[in-house]
């Protein structure tokens, strides 16, 4: 473990910023620029071999000056290892909610990474196809397991359902998937623009 | 990996053809009486110019063989899959949110409802990565009882997954069998923890209840029988030209895709790659129970069904072992920060009596730290990934649910299939709608 951690920081002086490990799981602090470069090294390199992403995550505390932390969980089936890569995004209104997507590393990281900006708001640049996964495209509300979110929603039960009965049914489906021209101006901005670009979405 | 595979099947059965694939009605009878399959003609489309227009085609939310409500637009080439593009999250609850406003034992019941087929093991798995977080160790009879759990658990899932298999894919038979034994093993757990589908059997640092008297007969009746019906479905299902016909060759992952596409559980085992949770990263002392990981060799429909089978039979060998070995002792942890102390305790002794009133009234509290612990459910790598920042409620609970991996390799799989083979990929991937959307 300690010779991992050696190595790591040997290749990427300033990328790594700490190394703790908690109840024995190791986690590596990097930096955001460099995380890209860094997974695709752990996943490359004959000596590490993390071909398997378990998991990509984020957490925001309670304490609102500590940063929102994104996590990647991986593993290396060949030699048994688990190590977590955290990235720190300190809230000092001038480091946007932005890291790099490890999509092009690991394909099983779409859905993954689709969820974390769906509930955080973390856009993962380069990211093929980053839209809303659980949360619908038409939601407006806010990414909901970020802590300034209330537990139960932006909008009393009542408004929620006025808001839901006045929505065009036909804007949840997009243009691509069935024709619904009258729907098209309830589409959200960044809807309407990919569609009048050509862009088509999915697998 | 090749797709191209023969399997033997039975005599009696439609069966295959000399390229092993299953033999389709004949089109045309010669005057001799033999038969012959004509050729599409292809020259229609070619001499008319005709462009063949896509057609998209909508299978859900509410389509029973999506297992839940699972949305998936197909886009079809006449009867061939172009493109898949599904849609999730109608089931959408906030767990994970609703986690961090509740004490750890409080999320226990959450964590039955995600996996509903596999919610004793859910909460084995939640009180593992606590009791990581707490920094405790758990009796050795709770370390025993939970490999029973855990195994009972996969047995329920893998048969509920047989049953509406077979079902999706036009057998009836094996699916009452099937749930035949699912109602057994539900017995057991409502004999143990009072619940069948919502067990919320564990505590951090123990369980809810002991066994009662009676029960281990009960199990090693259920273990003496159970491998009677699942031999029998073996004999309906593996050799069955149908079955075989219907399964071979269909959304096939090779070894390297399926780990770069994080799938896990016998879908990853089923492509040949040997991990499996219990045995890569062991947790209960699974390293010392003698059981294999079954694994497949081409990856397809057919090869999961394969290797689910062969885990129904390892389960029931740990199970065995589990039940020779479960030792007497106390159940729960005596470390009273964190587990109850006995009632009568709390009434007499002011130790006991401080320590309830903290633990009801404000919660255990695990120090600064986060812990990630996976266990292996019945479809994959489970994960529970927490946060505390010392206070009695986690900052983050975080579930790896592995049907949302196993399923966002969908649009993968489909590709280039039929539209009725959707629905047998579909089925393969043992969706539970409930932990992918959460």
């Amino acid at each position: 473990m300690a010779a991992r951690r050696t190595a790591l920081r040997a290749r990427f002086q300033g990328g790594v910023t700490r190394v703790e490990v908690i109840w024995g799981e190791t986690t590596v602090y990097v930096d955001r620029t460099r995380l890209f470069d860094i997974v695709q090294w752990l996943h490359d390199d004959p000596s590490q071999r993390y071909d398997y992403l378990s998991d990509v995550t984020a957490v925001e505390y309670r304490d609102p000056e500590q940063p929102i932390e994104v996590v990647w969980h991986l593993r290396s089936l060949p030699y048994r290892r688990f190590l977590r890569v955290k990235v720190e995004l300190p809230r000092d209104g001038k480091t946007p909610l932005e890291v790099p997507s490890v999509w092009s590393v690991y394909k099983g990281a779409d859905w993954l990474e689709r969820e974390c900006y769906d509930m955080f708001g973390i856009r993962f640049v380069g990211h093929p196809d980053l839209r809303r996964i659980l949360m619908w495209e038409q939601y407006h509300e806010g990414f909901p397991l970020r802590k300034d979110f209330p537990l139960r929603g932006r909008f009393s039960r009542a408004e929620q359902l006025r808001q839901a009965l006045a929505a065009n049914p036909e804007a949840r489906y997009s243009m691509e998937e069935l024709t619904v021209a009258q729907a098209f101006e309830d589409l959200p901005e960044a809807m309407r623009a990919r569609l009048k670009s050509g862009e088509r979405t999915g697998e | 990996m090749s797709t191209k595979r023969t399997v033997d099947v039975a005599i009696g059965t439609s069966g295959l053809d000399e390229q092993g694939r299953p033999r389709r009605a004949p089109l045309t009878v010669n005057e001799g009486g033999t038969v012959t399959t004509l050729e599409p003609p292809p020259a229609l489309e070619d001499a008319l110019e005709l462009e063949g227009e896509h057609m998209l085609i909508n299978i859900g939310p509410q389509h029973p063989a999506t297992h839940g409500v699972l949305r998936l637009v197909l886009e079809l080439d006449g009867e061939t899959v172009v493109r898949c593009i599904p849609h999730i999250g109608y089931l959408h609850c906030g767990f994970e949110k609703i986690g961090e406003y509740r004490q750890y034992n409080q999320v226990i019941p959450w964590t039955d409802r995600e996996d509903y087929l596999n919610s004793i093991g859910n909460n084995v798995a939640f009180a593992l990565g606590a009791e990581r977080l707490f920094g405790i160790e758990i009796t050795p009879r709770c370390t025993v009882l939970r490999v029973i759990a855990m195994e009972l658990s996969r047995i329920i899932s893998h048969l509920v997954w047989l049953g509406t298999t077979c079902i999706d894919i036009g057998a009836f038979t094996p699916f009452l069998w099937a749930f035949e034994q699912r109602e057994r093993v539900y017995e057991l757990l409502e004999r143990w923890v009072g619940a069948r589908l919502t067990t919320s059997a564990t505590r951090v640092g123990g369980m809810a209840a002991d066994i009662p008297a009676g029960w281990m007969d009960q199990l090693q009746h259920f273990i003496k029988t159970f491998p009677k019906t699942v031999d029998e479905i073996d004999r309906v299902l593996t050799t069955n030209g149908i079955w075989v016909g219907r399964t071979v060759g269909l959304g096939v992952m090779s070894a390297d895709e399926a780990v770069n596409y994080g799938l896990s559980g016998p879908m990853l085992r089923a492509s040949g790659v040997a991990f499996d949770v219990r045995r890569d990263f062991p947790y209960l002392d699974y390293e010392t129970y003698d059981f294999e990981v079954p694994v497949g060799t081409h990856g397809d429909v057919y090869d999961r069904y394969l290797v689910r089978m062969e885990e129904l039979r390892q389960s029931t060998r740990i199970l065995a072992q589990a039940a020779a070995r479960l030792p007497e002792g106390p159940v729960n942890s005596d470390d009273h920060r964190v587990v109850l102390p006995p009632k009568s305790k709390a009434m007499s002794d002011m130790e006991s009596m401080i320590h309830h009133f903290k633990q009801v009234m404000e919660g255990p509290r695990p120090p600064l730290g986060e812990s990630y612990v996976a266990v292996e459910s019945p479809k994959g790598e489970k994960g529970y990934y927490m946060v505390s920042d010392g206070t009695a409620k986690p900052v983050r609970w975080r579930i790896r649910p592995p049907s949302f991996l196993n399923l966002s390799a969908i649009g993968k799989m489909v590709e280039g299939h039929m539209l009725s083979d959707v629905i047998a990929i579909n089925a393969s991937i043992d969706i539970v709608m409930g932990e992918i959307d959460r």
